[in-house]
């Protein structure tokens, strides 16, 4: 009973008003996430005895850096659904969390950039960690330009979901990149297996803010993909049957 | 506050690297918006003849 219950969401239709619902339970809780976290970002949490103020970039850049990877695997897993199950719901999720994923790939290199001239002296060098993650983005501009490239949307959902699960080769590049390579760039300060390397104000901060980023995405990829919905089974009866669709 | 926002010295690449993310944010929030009322534009062009529309009557 219960897993019948689960793949009814597994349509458009049944999907489209329960995404309207969550939209703002994840917009409200990233804003209020994101303010606390700002709060102690750039308010308690104390100066670095060696980065000076400037390392408080790092509150928006490891949560980005995290979700730019995170959201890809994410993607290249809703591809893989969508090839194993044929179900539409999942080719729109991926479709839905490309453009945020690239927009978390560009501030993760932006903020880094920002964060390095200070720091090492240069906005930019071509060493492991930046490079791969400049590949990430270039994967999911390649997806998305791949889908506008397709006129038949099933066709595109196939090609992408295909380019998608090949490119997240580079996903554990980038993770591993520190420890593999000598690179620039610094190993991580976080760890699953580790204590971190860092204040506990200043872990806290960044916690809650990959905390509101996640929210964040989470929300704005639901929204986007009720959009996409629209978009895609427009003509159908369900989409003529929703009452922002009838009223004039 | 004039030292809060002087960041040390790096108010730049701190305020810099914060702003962009913000309006980067902004922008995809707005560009989703506007994507949504488009498609709801075309939803109801599209929408299958109901009785809604033949309660318009013509002039």
């Amino acid at each position: 009973m219960a897993s019948g219950n689960w793949y009814r969401y597994s349509s458009p239709a049944t999907f489209y008003p329960l995404a309207g619902k969550m939209i703002p339970w994840f917009g409200w809780s990233a804003a209020v996430l994101a303010a606390i976290g700002l709060w102690i970002g750039l308010g308690i949490a104390p100066t670095d005895f060696q980065q000076g103020e400037a390392y408080r970039i790092i509150f928006i850049h490891v949560p980005s850096a995290w979700l730019s990877m995170f959201l890809y695997l994410v993607m290249a897993a809703w591809g893989a659904l969508f090839l194993g199950f044929n179900t539409r719901l999942s080719a729109m999720m991926a479709q839905s969390l490309a453009p945020t994923g690239a927009l978390m790939t560009f501030i993760a290199l932006v903020t880094g950039s920002f964060w390095g001239r200070p720091t090492w002296g240069t906005y930019w060098a071509w060493d492991a960690r930046m490079t791969s993650e400049l590949i990430l983005l270039f994967l999911y501009l390649g997806v998305m330009a791949l889908r506008n490239a397709i006129d038949d949307p099933r066709r595109a959902d196939r090609a992408c979901a295909v380019l998608s699960l090949v490119g997240a080769v580079n996903v554990p590049i980038i993770y591993f990149s520190v420890k593999w390579w000598n690179t620039l760039h610094q190993g991580s300060s976080v760890s699953l297996t580790a204590a971190p390397k860092m204040a506990m104000t200043m872990l806290t901060g960044m916690l809650i803010m990959s905390f509101a980023a996640w929210f964040y995405s989470i929300a704005v990829c639901l929204y986007r993909v009720r959009v996409i919905m629209l978009e895609r089974e427009r003509g159908s009866a369900w989409v003529g049957e929703l009452q922002e669709v009838e009223a004039r | 506050m004039t030292e809060f926002f002087a960041m040390g010295g790096y108010a730049f690449y701190v305020w810099g690297a914060y702003g962009l993310t913000a309006l980067t944010l902004v922008i995809e929030v707005l560009s989703v918006r506007s994507r949504h009322h488009r498609s709801l534009e075309e939803a109801r062009l599209a929408a299958p003849e109901t009785t809604s529309v033949a309660a318009e009557g013509r002039p």
